[in-house]
Parts: structure tokens; C-alpha cells; sequence
């Protein structure tokens, strides 16, 4: 009469089996429940303030009328120049990490030192910013100092991406160029980096998308809460994140349809930047094949 | 034409390569220093702040600034004491942690063990799209849903807790854990889950007597990283936590917090100042416990990855 206890044991294991496909799954439920009604609360509150004026107006009244014209402008400006900094500098680091660096203690360090990088709070990135392109350098607040901050900010994730992308492409494609006899640098600009452009730009885009939304590192470094649009690079800025910081905080609210279109014009704007590029990514996958 | 017209050729194609391994050597040299930019970019960081707090480390001294109780620092006589701001932080963290940890671990769980691949799928890139909403936006979504409703269900003087702040920073940690953990999770060699399984086990079973064993180490790092995020988050606590000056006894007091110092008041110093140079000398705290933090996160990462190469 062996059979009653193993019963037993498995219609416990089986319980112990639901439960905890319920509990996880419960947890998962709520995780995604959390991110679908962050966006989509988002998404209510902002989407009824955007209209033709209030993209291409300048803010009115202190914040009651009006639009966010030059903070979206600033927003640009600043991300643009981050990549303009950034994506050389970053593309080459995982050229190097990819194709050249040895295997040796050195080349531990570099990674740890991306790893650490990317764990650095961006107020950190902010006070280096400050000491250093701000007065050190003597770029003032301007979108200079702060693309430049930001860019110091997006170099970790565009390292990882690029080095991550190179390492997929095979090396039967290097072997071959090499046979041709193509020098290995040329084998990088012209057969290694087109065949991982794909992820490297979306790994690039993710980077800049998300340097795009802080506001901590630009607070010291480039913006204003009010002023003209920017005439040349040594100017300070408006930014979305900083007026949207500003107007939920300061004493005096200002119209509630002016801060969710401005929260909603950031989100959205970063992820259809994101969407548009991950569409092309997966365009070129189906064309490119080995 | 006669041999003698070659010569020239010949000798442009010496040149051509010369120019070659010139440009070769070149490219070479500027990807080298590229490669290096991490390293010298975080030891320029670690440089400005220390070179920019040395004045409040000679005035003031490291010891009564970390272990100073109170922060006046536009007073006659200023205090700079960093407890308030040590505390503050503390507790925003250790509410996001305990929220982000369990409720993170669990979803990696069922995304990794549990999932069909397509639900496994949308679940990842969902999850990620939280990481893409700005901090300042959730923030803003912080003091449009959860400021009056804390404030009313503890009775509280004010919403703006550290309660209220730890729990939007939970929610901005949670892309971290749950990534970083799948990803240990998904490391483990399916061939140890068949070994399971073929053993009669079922996928509980198998998910915490093999998986989450042998995942131990990348979870511990995932939890790490989270950490090192909550404790970096700036503009959620800026905008939530109250910003009080007193040290917080429990998190449902007003707090500042390290991050949420630097960002408030860097704005309004004298550059070159104490105030300015004391700022600074907690974005150096503030440095070295996170870089101390994803040191051992990357250690941690580092074992497991050894541990399941082949």
C-alpha cells in the first residue's frame, strides 16, 4: 500500500505547482499592469492639451497659455548634440573592446569601468558637468555643456550596444575581407560596422532616448526655466524635463493641461523615436542574412 | 612602352602601402584611446569631485559632515551635517527595495520558468518601456496620485514622505531587477531544468531547487543594481520625498535625501563657496557608495557568468 502516500505527495507538488504559477504570475500581472497605466495615465491626461499652438507656441501668462516651443527646440538640441558627442566616441570604445583589446587585466578594468559608468547616478554626471564644462572649461551654462554632460551619461549604454552588435556578426565575414586583403581597419569601417549597424543604432537610440528625459544632469549645465530659443551652441536652453520639473513644483500651479502635454509630448515623442527606429532595425534584419 | 615606365608605379605602390599602415596605425591609435574613455571619463569624475570638495574636507572634515546630525547650511554658523540626507536615503531606498525586490524576483521567475515564448516576449518589452519614462514623469505622476491618498491613509501632516518617494523609485528600479534577474535566470543551461524534470520534478520544483540556485549570484547582483539605483534616483525624491531638515525617524516623516540635497541646492550656492564645496563632497559619498555597489554587483555577475561557461 505504497500508493496513498506518493498521491499524496504529488497532488502537494501539484498544488505547490499552482500556486506558484499563480503567485508569479500575480507578480507579473502586476508589474506590467504598473507600466501599462504609467503610460496609458500618461496618455489621458496629456493627450487633449496637444494641438498645432501649443507645440509651436511660446509658453504665455507665466505657464497658463501658450505652448512649449522652445523647450522641445532646447530638447533637440541637446539630444542631437549628444549623439553628435557621444555615438563617435562610444562606436569607436566598442570597436576597440570588440575587435583590438587583448585579453588581459587592462582590458577587465576598461569593462568594469563601463559597468560602474552606467551605475553612476546622473546627479553625479551633473556636479562633473558642472566642474568641468561648465567652469572649468569655461562653456558657461549652455547646450554645449550640458549635451556634453549627457553625452558622458550615454557612453556606457552606447559602448555595451556597439560591442554587443559587433560580437554578433561572424567571423567568417572578418576572415574573408582579410583574405582579400583589406587592412583590419578596413575590414571594420567596411564589412564589420554596416553589418552591425542595425543594433548599434538601436542600442544607440535607447542610450540618447533615455538622455533625453533627465533632468538632473542638465539642471546645473544647460537649462533655464524661461527663455528665447537657443541662437548658437554657448546659449542656454529650455528642456522639456526641466520646464516640466519647474511647473510641477513650483508654488504657484500653472494650468494642468500645460504640464501633462508637456509630460506627454516627452514620453511620447522618446518612444516614437524608439518605435521608428526599432521598424527600421527590423527591416533591415529581413534583408540582411548569413 | 619599355620596363624603365614600371618604375614609377612600383614605387607608388611602396608608398600606397606605407600610407596605408600610416592610416592603419593611426585608426588604430584613436580607437585604442576611445577603448580607454571609460576609464579615464570615471577617473575625471572621481577627480573633480575630489579636487572641488577639498576645501570642505580641510575646513569641515569628512567625519563631521557624514556624521553630523544637523543641516543648516545658510545659517550663521552653518551645519553641515550629513545624517538628515544619510537617512533620508536610507529609507526611500529601503521602501523602493522591499517592494521592487520581491514583487521583481517573482515577475523574472514567471517571465523565465513560467512563460509561453510569446508572453515571454511582450512581458520583457513591457517591462523595458518603463525604464524609457523619464524619472521627472513619474515624479509628476507621484504628486498627482499618491501624495493625497498617503497623506489621508496614514493621517499624515504631509504626503510628501520618504514612503511616498521610495515607492516611485521601487516602481523606476523595477526594469533593473526584473531584466538583470531573467537574465541570470534565462543563463542557467536548460540541460539542468531537463535533468530536472527527467527526475519527476515539476517546474516549481525546479525552478527553486536548480534555477534559482545556480541564478543565486546574478539575482543578489540584480538586487545590487537596484539598489544603486535607488539610491542615485534624483528627481523622484527631489519632487516627492518633502526635503525636510530633520533626520527621519521613520519613513513616513518629510526626508531629503543625498540626491535630492545636491540637486536643490546646487542651483542656489556661491560656485566656489563652502556650501558649494560641501555639495560636492556628498556627490563624492554619493560616488563612492555606488561605485563600491556595482563593484560587487559586477563581481557577483562576473562569478556567474564563470560558473556557467563551457
Amino acid at each position: 500500500m505504497t500508493a496513498r502516500p506518493t498521491s499524496r505527495r504529488v497532488r502537494a507538488a501539484r498544488m505547490a505547482e499552482m500556486a506558484a504559477r499563480v503567485v508569479s504570475g500575480g507578480a507579473a500581472a502586476i508589474c506590467l499592469a504598473a507600466v501599462v497605466f504609467v503610460v496609458g495615465y500618461i496618455f489621458v491626461r496629456g493627450f487633449g492639451s496637444i494641438s498645432v499652438d501649443f507645440l509651436t507656441d511660446i509658453p504665455r501668462k507665466q505657464m497658463t497659455a501658450g505652448g512649449i516651443r522652445p523647450a522641445i527646440l532646447g530638447t533637440v538640441l541637446l539630444t542631437a548634440l549628444t549623439a553628435a558627442l557621444a555615438v563617435p566616441i562610444g562606436v569607436a570604445a566598442g570597436v576597440y573592446l570588440s575587435e583590438y583589446a587583448p585579453r588581459s587585466i587592462a582590458t577587465r578594468a576598461i569593462r568594469l569601468a563601463i559597468a560602474n559608468m552606467a551605475g553612476v547616478p546622473s546627479i553625479v554626471y551633473g556636479l562633473f558637468g558642472l566642474a568641468l564644462f561648465v567652469l572649468l572649461v569655461g562653456l558657461g551654462k549652455s547646450a554645449l555643456a550640458g549635451a556634453a554632460t549627457l553625452a558622458c551619461l550615454t557612453l556606457p549604454v552606447i559602448i555595451t550596444a556597439t560591442e554587443e552588435a559587433l560580437r554578433q556578426i561572424p567571423a567568417d565575414l572578418r576572415h574573408a575581407s582579410l583574405a582579400l586583403g583589406a587592412t583590419r581597419l578596413r575590414t571594420v569601417g567596411r564589412v564589420v560596422l554596416p553589418a552591425a549597424a542595425p543594433g548599434i543604432v538601436t542600442g544607440s537610440i535607447l542610450g540618447i532616448a533615455r538622455a533625453a528625459g533627465e533632468t538632473a544632469p542638465i539642471m546645473f549645465t544647460a537649462v533655464v526655466f524661461f527663455g528665447p530659443e537657443p541662437g548658437s551652441l554657448l546659449d542656454p536652453v529650455m528642456a522639456l524635463p526641466y520646464h516640466l520639473f519647474i511647473m510641477a513644483t513650483q508654488a504657484v500651479k500653472p494650468a494642468p493641461t500645460m504640464v501633462w502635454g508637456t509630460a506627454f509630448v516627452l514620453v511620447f515623442g522618446v518612444a516614437a523615436l524608439n518605435m521608428l527606429v526599432a521598424t527600421w532595425r527590423s527591416r533591415r534584419r529581413r534583408r540582411v542574412k548569413w | 612602352m619599355t620596363l624603365h615606365d614600371f618604375r614609377p608605379i612600383r614605387s607608388d605602390i611602396g608608398g600606397r602601402l606605407r600610407r596605408r599602415r600610416v592610416v592603419e596605425a593611426a585608426g588604430r591609435g584613436v580607437i585604442t584611446i576611445a577603448g580607454w574613455a571609460a576609464i579615464l571619463l570615471l577617473a575625471a569624475i572621481a577627480a573633480f569631485l575630489g579636487l572641488n570638495a577639498l576645501q570642505a574636507l580641510r575646513r569641515v572634515g569628512l567625519w563631521s559632515m557624514v556624521a553630523g546630525n544637523s543641516w543648516y547650511p545658510t545659517s550663521d554658523p552653518a551645519a553641515f551635517g550629513f545624517l538628515p540626507a544619510e537617512g533620508g536615503s536610507l529609507w526611500v531606498s529601503m521602501v523602493a527595495l522591499m517592494f521592487c525586490v520581491p514583487l521583481g524576483v517573482t515577475t523574472a521567475l514567471f517571465i523565465s520558468e513560467f512563460a509561453g515564448r510569446r508572453l515571454k516576449e511582450i512581458a520583457k518589452s513591457v517591462v523595458e518601456l518603463m525604464a524609457a519614462v523619464p524619472s521627472v514623469v513619474l515624479g509628476l505622476i507621484g504628486i498627482a496620485l499618491l501624495v493625497q491618498p498617503i497623506k489621508r491613509l496614514f493621517n499624515l501632516p504631509t504626503g510628501l514622505t520618504a514612503l511616498t518617494a521610495g515607492l516611485m523609485v521601487g516602481l523606476m528600479c523595477l526594469p533593473t531587477i526584473v531584466s538583470i534577474a531573467e537574465d541570470a535566470m534565462h543563463a542557467v543551461p536548460s540541460d539542468l531544468r531537463h535533468g530536472s524534470y527527467a527526475l519527476g520534478n515539476t517546474r516549481w520544483q525546479t525552478a527553486y531547487k536548480v534555477v534559482l540556485p545556480s541564478a543565486s549570484s546574478g539575482i543578489f547582483a540584480a538586487v545590487m543594481l537596484g539598489m544603486g539605483r535607488a539610491i542615485g534616483e534624483t528627481m523622484v525624491v527631489l519632487m516627492l520625498a518633502g526635503n525636510s531638515g530633520l533626520v527621519p525617524s521613520s519613513p513616513f516623516e518629510s526626508a531629503r535625501t543625498l540626491t535630492g540635497t545636491m540637486a536643490g541646492e546646487m542651483g542656489e550656492v556661491v560656485f566656489g563657496g563652502m556650501h558649494y564645496s560641501v555639495l560636492f563632497a556628498m556627490g563624492l559619498l554619493l560616488f563612492g557608495a555606488t561605485f563600491i555597489i556595482n563593484l560587487a554587483a559586477d563581481v557577483l555577475l562576473e562569478r556567474q557568468r564563470k560558473r556557467w561557461r563551457r
